[in-house]
């Protein structure tokens, strides 16, 4: 098994990484599409290798409002995986989903919006995953979502934590992704371990 | 006019009165602040994680407790702080989400709280605030001239220890 390190990845690596964002967002953009009943485009996503210090700037700042949906990886892989949206993306979502006849007009999320928000990243990571999986031959299932609504920063300090363990770098892929009207930002975050890492490669001939 | 220092993931810095330093965003991570209050100087670490002696790649000091406490305090005393002198605030350590499983990944918030007190205990620095735990973030701002943290979260009043 290869060992990666994450400072050192070549070309080659990086690109198949890059892949893998790329096919796993738009499986997950596809799975949002069918969802709303409503066309989404998605933008090429960008990978990046950040530091720490750079990871939440990329999202509007430390202390911007976020919505954080994270997944424990089980399977051939483990890790972790989250999804985040700012909160007006999120807003945006969940009307196209189920109306805004849910609101509770406080500026907060329902009880029945966080729900769906849930479903929402449910379903985008359950896409994302799968494609993963069907790609690499190797069985990944995830945990129940978890959602953490806060300041970007610290949502980020949890995949930032899990990359701290094997570098001073986060593997980050940016997906943008919108309807007509608007576009919203949405950030894929994969971590896998470092064992994982090497497997995933592995598993694609590298 | 006074300067806002900041703080970044895994950074440290120090700050003498009147300007102010801060780090943004604390979800797991742990904010130490070290003060010397009659000379009016401070530090600050952002810390990631506890032990940097179960970590192969440990070259940025300022990633864990143990050693981010000791890289502070050598910067602390280069301004001129006394190392005796020095007193302790912290905030952070929270858990950001809610899991079932008891999984060692999801308890780090802890574990960076704890690796923290036991380091300002080995080395007889009094832990005079903290503000730990729980399941929000935080922003701290802390000011050298008074000693006092302000603690800022989403939807919370702010708070000042």
């Amino acid at each position: 098994m290869s060992q990666i390190d994450l400072n050192k990845l070549d070309n080659m690596q990086y690109d198949v990484l890059r892949e893998i964002g790329n096919i796993g967002a738009g499986n997950a953009t596809t799975a949002l599409s069918q969802m709303i009943n409503a066309k989404i485009d998605m933008k090429v996503p960008k990978v990046d290798l950040l530091e720490f210090k750079e990871l939440s700037e990329i999202v509007g700042g430390a202390e911007n409002l976020v919505v954080g949906i994270l997944f424990a990886l089980q399977g051939n892989i483990d890790g972790m995986m989250m999804f985040m949206m700012d909160i007006q993306a999120s807003r945006h979502l969940v009307e196209l989903l189920i109306g805004n006849e849910y609101g509770n007009g406080s500026g907060e999320f329902s009880e029945m919006e966080l729900s769906a928000l849930n479903e929402i990243g449910n379903i985008i990571a359950g896409a994302y995953l799968s494609s993963l999986s069907s790609l690499t031959n190797m069985l990944i299932t995830s945990s129940v979502p978890y959602m953490a609504i806060d300041m970007a920063g610290a949502i980020l300090s949890v995949p930032a934590i899990e990359f701290g363990k094997i570098g001073d770098k986060a593997l980050l892929i940016q997906t943008e992704f919108g309807d007509e009207e608007r576009s919203v930002n949405g950030y894929f975050i994969l971590i896998p371990t470092l064992e994982s890492y090497g497997e995933i490669l592995s598993s694609l001939g590298l | 006019m006074s300067d806002m220092i900041k703080v970044g993931m895994a950074d440290l810095n120090v700050c003498t009165s009147p300007n102010v330093i801060t780090t943004l965003g604390l979800g797991s991570c742990v904010g130490i602040v070290l003060h010397d209050p009659i000379r009016k100087i401070a530090g600050m670490v952002h810390v990631m994680l506890p032990d940097s002696k179960k970590i192969l790649n440990n070259e940025n000091k300022a990633k864990f407790a143990d050693t981010g406490i000791d890289a502070l305090i050598l910067e602390m005393t280069k301004i001129g702080a006394d190392r005796r002198g020095l007193i302790a605030k912290i905030a952070g350590g929270a858990q950001m989400f809610a899991f079932s499983s008891n999984n060692e990944m999801m308890r780090i918030g802890d574990r960076n709280v704890e690796a923290t007190k036991l380091k300002l205990q080995q080395l007889g620095i009094v832990i005079k605030a903290e503000d730990t735990g729980a399941n929000y973030g935080r922003t701290i701002e802390f000011y050298p001239e008074t000693g006092m943290l302000l603690i800022k979260s989403v939807g919370k009043e702010k708070k000042l220890i």
